[in-house]
């Protein structure tokens, strides 16, 4: 019943993969068992991972150049014509370039394209501010029709991306660019709309999505270390929320964190925030990026320049608790 | 169905009617452009493609995609023509619940293609569907013809298509682009020229053909000629008068945008039934 997390998770040999990796898996896999299933990418083919495919499926992986608005609406196309589509780029040409397009030929068309954004976040490290895509949760998950992913790790990016390639919508995949520490298993179950419990505790629901769950899980070993047990959810799908597991949580404990590597802002966070607006007020803190952009540094370090690192979450926790009251049912 | 020519434009004259009121009822659209493009369309739906109006997902049907989105009326009126759903529903054109929707929704009418109006996008998902065909689903008998504005041409993303469709060959593909001249600022060579509108073409590995628009039997040749070669994608240069057939809006950007109150939709009307069976190449009737 209980997540299994990976024992090693906590080792400092933990092992260590991009999470588009994992991607460059699933979409080889999704491609043998569907042949329906093609691949187009504007000129990044090996860095979204995208190469697997090209070398199993020659016949249906469509090279499009650097052409985003292209690339997203020849995918359309093929959609019409019986085929699922995934595009792959860096998030921040693709869905930051071609948003219109997206919204008009996949979306409002309702057609199950797959957009692959990589390199999302400021762990893309050196290249600098401009391709840390930061905005893209936020400008896909306000569109109707469309559902948006962020795995935690590339093992579950694999099965991410088997369930999009069946879910017959269009669909959001963000990955990210630099080796991340793989908590899942393949075992741990994934399912679009669904968030996992990794930890139980009471002071707290530490709400993660993306790369950020394992820093979550970090300052979560931290707190418990000095008595403070806090929840810890995975949330790899951000649209639609789960929203049943997150209430179950807040109706615990009465105080939520979110964590992400994007703009909280119309964000992961922002997500959070109108649903239990709505539903349940209760104070926030939202850990990501605070209406800025990012900037160029070893991913390491940019994740400690933005406060992003496990250690300092717990602190940052810390802090906030001190002097924010809990919210409970009937307040 | 194959129309002949004199049937053809018997139909395109009586699809200019059904463009007129439906406008008029709707109270707001775009007039010129639909009417350039009636011979076009008429062209298309009754003698150029292998259709089933009452099978619209028939699995080897030639494939029609839209892409300046608000000339949509044309379509509309021709498919209701050709039989995809009664003419009656013309009339419900931009209300509210309609499936006549102000600019085409592919999931609110069956036989719509695609969803557009936002410009610039409908040659990318064409060639889509002609790459597919070619290069995966070996289905060489089929094509895919798109409609584009000029204005359109303005749009990076119809230069990233038209790479596209050069670099892979798409022999299925048959573009056309309706070359009115105007758009909403004022003629395309004084908003963005466009001219050398063939050479630029020829550059992306294109076949051209250049015809005038509302010759019937030009535009049946340039389509055969199209399906016939079979190393590259073909655009037909399509020169149309904007508004045609009505001649107060002949020529006149300012009904780009704009729906005709009832007294000139008479007045269109009017017009346009004179001329009923004594259309020339030129436009020109009694």
């Amino acid at each position: 019943m209980s997540y299994q997390l990976n024992p090693a998770v906590f080792d400092d040999d933990v092992q260590l993969e991009p999470i588009r990796a994992g991607f460059g898996r699933g979409l080889k896999a999704a491609g043998e068992a569907n042949e329906a299933i093609v691949a187009l990418c504007a000129d990044l083919t090996e860095s979204t991972q995208m190469h697997l495919f090209r070398e199993a499926f020659p016949k249906r992986f469509i090279e499009i150049g650097v052409a985003e608005q292209n690339l997203v609406t020849v995918a359309s196309g093929l959609a019409r014509a019986g085929k699922i589509p995934f595009t792959s780029s860096y998030a921040a040409f693709s869905p930051g370039r071609n948003w219109e397009q997206i919204r008009t030929t996949a979306t409002l068309n309702n057609q199950p394209v797959k957009i692959v954004g990589s390199h999302a976040g400021v762990s893309v490290g050196p290249d600098g501010a401009t391709h840390q895509m930061l905005e893209d949760i936020a400008l896909m998950r306000v569109l109707p029709n469309m559902v948006v992913v962020a795995p935690g790790d590339s093992v579950e990016a694999e099965k991410a991306t088997l369930a999009i390639a069946e879910n017959g919508k269009p669909s959001y995949l963000r990955l990210a660019r630099d080796k991340t520490p793989i908590f899942s298993t393949a075992d741990s179950p994934f399912e679009i709309g669904k968030a996992y419990v990794l930890q139980e505790g009471h002071e707290a629901t530490f709400l993660g999505t993306g790369t950020m769950t394992y820093h979550l899980l970090v300052a979560a070993k931290i707190l418990k270390e000095q008595g403070i047990e806090v929840e810890v959810i995975h949330v790899p799908t951000i649209k639609p929320l789960d929203k049943e597991t997150i209430l179950t949580s807040v109706q615990k404990t009465g105080r939520v964190i979110t964590a992400e590597e994007a703009q909280v802002a119309g964000g992961f966070g922002g997500a959070v925030s109108e649903f239990l607006g709505e539903t349940l007020p209760t104070p926030i803190l939202r850990i990501g990026m605070l209406d800025r952009f990012g900037e160029s540094g070893a991913p390491n370090e940019l994740l400690e320049h933005f406060n992003l690192t496990g250690p300092q979450i717990a602190e940052q926790f810390k802090e906030w608790k001190d002097k924010t009251p809990r919210y409970h049912q009937g307040f | 169905m194959q129309l002949t020519i004199p049937q053809l434009e018997h139909k395109a004259n009586e699809i200019r009617q059904d463009i007129v009121k439906m406008l008029e009822t709707a109270g707001s659209g775009h007039s010129a452009g639909p009417l350039g493009l009636a011979d076009i369309l008429t062209a298309l739906y009754f003698n150029i493609m292998n259709i089933r109006p009452e099978d619209p997902e028939w699995a080897d049907r030639d494939v029609f995609f839209l892409s300046n989105g608000h000339t949509v009326p044309v379509q509309y009126a021709t498919m209701a023509n050709a039989g995809y759903f009664e003419r009656a529903e013309l009339q419900t054109l931009r209300r509210l619940g309609s499936r006549l929707q102000g600019h085409p929704e592919r999931e609110k009418l069956p036989g719509l293609e695609n969803t557009s109006g936002p410009l610039g996008s409908g040659l990318s998902q064409a060639a889509g569907y002609a790459y597919s065909l070619q290069y995966i689903d070996d289905q060489k008998h089929r094509f895919v013809y798109v409609v584009m504005g000029d204005g359109e041409l303005n749009e990076g993303n119809i230069w990233e298509a038209a790479m596209f469709a050069g670099k892979y060959k798409l022999s299925q593909l048959v573009a056309f682009v309706d070359r009115n001249n105007i758009q909403i600022d004022g003629t395309t060579e004084e908003v963005m020229p466009l001219e050398d509108l063939k050479g630029k073409w020829e550059s992306f590995g294109w076949h051209v053909v250049e015809i005038d628009g509302h010759n019937m039997e030009s535009i049946i040749d340039a389509t055969s000629q199209a399906r016939a070669i079979t190393n590259r994608p073909t655009v037909v240069i399509a020169h149309t008068i904007p508004g045609k057939g009505v001649d107060f809006m002949e020529y006149d950007y300012k009904w780009h945008g704009i729906a005709p109150n009832s007294e000139q939709a008479k007045d269109a009307l009017l017009k346009l039934r004179t001329l009923d069976g004594k259309i020339s190449h030129e436009g020109e009737g009694v």
